[in-house]
């Protein structure tokens, strides 16, 4: 069974059809990209997915389960995690901090239980931390876990990024643009991490303007052009489809 | 029709009808002056300024002061013109440092400009009451309007007051130094491209909101007096007029007040006085909830600048 | 044990104050100490909402005065009169009233302090329920301005009802007996004692706040203050926090009131003014909004500066000016200049160390 269906999703803002009629599904264990030239309505259908806007029509069901109206916590609840474009990093924590933040929705303690320690919050506390170094680790980020995480470069950030994510245990990882601002090494090294994340049995959903990054370590591609599907096959053949090629490149 | 049953519902009177629909009116106009002044400098600086008010106070706390010196006309005159410095001092003293501030950063200290600016106003003139004398006549000089009695007092604040929106309005569209300030107010980077002293115009931006306080402070003191506090009370009720017409149009401010004014008017007939306030506060917090856009803006427009 | 560990030199303090002005013959400096240490509750609690959650609150002396003047009232107001209606008797007989006799002799049945308290905090949360989950979808001026108005709405109601005493307040607020032998009232003999309770509350406040704070609680509060979007991408029920936030402050506040009140003996309608309202976010601003120790230092030293009428008329001109220069100067607070300063000399090191510990 797909892990996340998105069937004829389509978004309106206005006179503007962002998104139209987009139908997909994304497997356990792949990783699938969403591309196309800017505007086409990528980043609208993530949004879409993670809940930070709700679809005009259309629906997205994520574990056979249907996403209609769900906020973006909530969805994060279900096993659903993502990234940001321009990196949302907490400001004022720590990277481990950052992370830490990350375990919320596999902890438990609250406001009570907090202010008076309560015996049992002593343990959570020690694991959220354990984890969180462990994620950092993972990441090849743990010696900048006690540096502020906005004075970190920007791959490290993206680093601290993911491991904020995956502090979720998520199913799926929705990664927005995860190679935005990175020079070539950078985007290699967000790959392999990537696919390293996949090992552990993530799936991940990203959307990117990098060929090279999306045509290395992907199973299948999407392409939107002005809000429509215009393919959706493996890296080999869409490199080779001609309706891609021209919407890159122009006509010959 | 529904002033008729108004009328019958109430058995006001039409001499009383009159009497709440011109105070409405009068305090109307008052209230949308400040909340045009607010506009102007939000428009120009995306800052909410929340000592407003005490341009006002200081219009008028200054002209009865001069005016044991000189004739009225002028110890106005010089009165608008000294709260005009004192709008540009404060632009430059307090305001111009700061590189793009945070929302709360600015709240917090024209908070504190208001409060500067009334405890110097209290170490200068005390906690008494004063006002000017009546521009025509005195209090119980009334013209009939409609069969009520009116105070001219009354005129010349509507009057004064549509004076300045028309004259705001004249300035903002013709005079080049206007459309420098629009500009300003749509797109402060592409105005600086422009070759417009961006720093400038926001100064004059707080000394055009202080000149329109200050001149409705003097008109009004005849008949609302004039004290050192008056000023928070008028900047809440200016902000609240200033939402509900939608935040930066001046247009929508003009109706706001009017309709502020008059609700509060005749909600006397209806609410003990102690809690005349009190509407004027409930309306702020229900078109909040409600509709922060405002009646008449456009829920773009009321995307503020994040905390 | 480390957040008990880390109010201990203040309570050094404390005590040490209590020993110096005993020893110098200065014991009135206690009572202003008492009651700064009431506002300073107000002003902790205050702060983790402003500097933790990240959401202004203009109104909060409101919530003092709810705490405040609710149970001045029901410790004031004499029921006698109803004395034989079935509500009376039913919470006369679960021990919930207290009976005295007032100024005249005559006697008085009133609410006991302890269910009066017990009451007026309730209240105060469930007004910061009911105000909280509108005013909190706002942002920036519109929620100043909120709050603005709830902090106006109750001093109005104050002013204007009789059951509150109108501009007089309410008066002969009986003492607080807290356990056998143990009072909050403003009588001389009980000063030291006073003194202590106050004290020993806002340490316990303090030590349950910075437990908060460094919790997963108070990460998730930090989360949303840096980046509400991200927050809420972690599975951070931003609008639940916020508001859970909001009551907790206002609790604190109110809380603060009650005991304030009662070692007062009364309550007057200034407790619920604007100025008031924006002192308290001065002085947080100045101690440094996301500083819990500068909050609660700026709180005593401000108070008792003020309190002692060290700045005579010019009081409220003072807080202003405090508030302009802090704001232009020092945004993130008086104390974060020195410490950030401080510590890069001493040890070379990044910011996070002293965040980590605040």
């Amino acid at each position: 069974m797909a892990i996340l269906e998105i069937n004829q999703l389509s978004k309106r803002f206005g006179g503007l059809l962002a998104v139209n009629d987009v139908s997909f599904q994304v497997e356990p264990g792949q990783i699938k990209a969403v591309i196309g030239p800017n505007g086409a309505g990528k980043t609208t259908l993530f949004n879409m997915i993670s809940g930070t806007f709700p679809a005009t029509s259309g629906s997205v069901t994520f574990q056979g389960q249907a996403l209609k109206k769900k906020k973006p916590f909530q969805v994060a609840t279900l096993g659903m995690a993502r990234t940001f474009q321009n990196i949302k990093m907490f400001s004022g924590m720590t990277a481990l901090e950052n992370v830490m933040v990350g375990r919320h929705v596999q902890s438990n303690a609250g406001f009570l239980s907090s202010m008076f320690r309560m015996p049992w919050t002593w343990k959570e506390e020690r694991d959220i931390r354990d984890k969180s170094l462990e994620l950092l680790a993972l990441l090849e980020i743990e010696e900048y876990a006690h540096t502020d995480a906005s004075s970190l470069a920007f791959g490290q950030q993206r680093a601290v990024e993911l491991a904020r994510a995956l502090a979720l245990e998520p199913s799926l990882l929705l990664l927005d643009e995860p190679a935005a601002g990175l020079n070539i090494y950078e985007t290699a090294e967000v790959g392999r991490l990537i696919t390293k994340i996949r090992e552990l049995g993530v799936t991940v959903l990203l959307v990117e303007h990098d060929m090279s990054l999306v045509m290395d370590i992907s199973d299948e591609i999407v392409v939107l052009c002005f809000g429509e599907k215009i393919a959706e096959d493996i890296p080999k053949n869409i490199q080779q489809d001609p309706e891609v090629i021209k919407i890159y490149l122009g006509e010959e | 029709m529904l002033c008729l049953g108004l009328l019958t519902r109430c058995q006001m009177t039409t001499e009383l009808f009159i009497q709440y629909l011109m105070a409405g009116i009068t305090y109307g106009s008052i209230y949308a002056i400040v909340a045009i002044g607010f506009n102007i400098i939000y428009n120009t600086t995306g800052i909410i300024n929340f000592a407003q008010g005490e341009f006002v106070m200081f219009g008028g706390m200054i002209a009865i002061s001069l005016l044991q010196f000189m004739p009225m006309p002028v110890a106005i005159a010089l009165a608008v013109a000294i709260t005009m410095v004192i709008g540009a001092l404060i632009e430059i003293c307090f305001i111009r440092w700061l590189k793009s501030p945070s929302v709360l950063r600015m709240i917090i200290i024209t908070i504190g400009i208001s409060i500067l600016s009334r405890e110097v106003g209290v170490h200068i003139w005390g906690e008494s009451i004063r006002s000017l004398p009546y521009f025509v006549g005195n209090e119980i000089t009334s013209i009939p309007i409609f069969g009520a009695r009116i105070s001219p007092q009354v005129l010349w604040v509507v009057a004064a007051s549509g004076l300045m929106v028309i004259a705001l309005g004249i300035f903002f569209k013709t005079t080049s130094v206007g459309r420098e300030m629009r500009a300003c107010a749509s797109n402060r980077k592409a105005a600086t491209l422009c070759g417009i002293n961006t720093q400038n115009m926001v100064t004059l931006s707080f000394v055009l909101s202080a000149g329109i306080g200050a001149f409705a402070g003097c008109v009004m003191s005849p008949i609302t007096y004039s004290q050192y506090d008056m000023g928070t009370g008028l900047a809440i009720k200016g902000f609240t007029v200033a939402i509900l017409g939608g935040l930066g149009s001046s247009g929508g401010a003009v109706a706001a007040g009017l309709l502020l004014g008059i609700i509060e008017a005749f909600s006397v007939s209806v609410v003990p006085l102690a809690f005349q306030d009190a509407i004027s506060i409930s309306i702020l917090l229900i078109i909040l909830f409600v509709r922060p856009q405002g009646l008449f803006g456009s829920k773009e427009a009321a995307g503020l600048s994040e905390f | 044990m480390k957040k008990l560990l880390s109010v201990l030199p203040l309570l050094a303090v404390v005590i040490g104050i209590h020993l110096l002005t005993s020893a110098t013959d200065t014991m009135y400096y206690l009572t202003q100490m008492t009651m700064s240490a009431y506002y300073s509750l107000l002003i902790i609690g205050l702060c983790v909402l402003m500097g933790y959650a990240g959401q202004i609150s203009l109104g909060h002396a409101g919530f003092f005065a709810i705490g405040g003047y609710l149970s001045a009232a029901l410790t004031t107001h004499s029921l006698i009169a109803y004395k034989d209606t079935a509500l009376v008797t039913f919470l006369d007989s679960m021990g919930m009233l207290m009976s005295g006799h007032d100024l005249y002799g005559e006697a008085l049945l009133v609410v006991s302090p302890w269910v009066a308290c017990i009451v007026a905090v309730c209240t105060a949360a469930g007004i910061a329920v009911i105000i909280g989950i509108p005013v909190l979808k706002l942002k920036g001026h519109y929620l100043a301005m909120a709050t603005l108005g709830f902090g106006i709405i109750i001093y109005r109601v104050a002013l204007a009802l009789e059951y509150f005493g109108e501009a007089d307040g309410i008066s002969e607020v009986p003492a607080f007996v807290l356990l056998p032998g143990l009072s909050v009232s403003g009588d001389f003999s009980n000063r030291v004692q006073n003194y202590y309770i106050a004290w020993g509350l806002l340490l316990i406040g303090m030590v349950l706040l910075l437990n908060l704070i460094d919790s997963r609680v108070g990460r998730a509060l930090r989360g949303i203050h840096g980046s509400d979007e991200a927050a809420d991408a972690m599975g951070v029920n931003t609008s639940r926090f916020k508001l859970q936030t909001f009551v907790l402050s206002a609790v604190f506040a109110a809380i603060a009131g009650v005991f304030l009140t009662h070692y007062n003996g009364g309550i007057g309608p200034s407790e619920a003014g604007v100025m008031k309202s924006v002192r308290y976010v001065a002085i947080v601003a100045v101690g440094g909004m996301a500083h819990l120790w500068g909050a609660l230092l700026m709180g005593i030293v401000l108070n008792f500066l003020s309190l002692r009428g060290v700045f005579g008329s010019y009081d409220d001109a003072v807080f202003g000016l405090i508030l302009i220069v802090i704001m232009l100067f020092a945004p993130n607070g008086i104390l974060s200049l020195n410490i950030r300063y401080r510590l890069k000399q001493l040890l070379g090191r990044g910011k996070s160390d002293k965040e980590g510990e605040a």
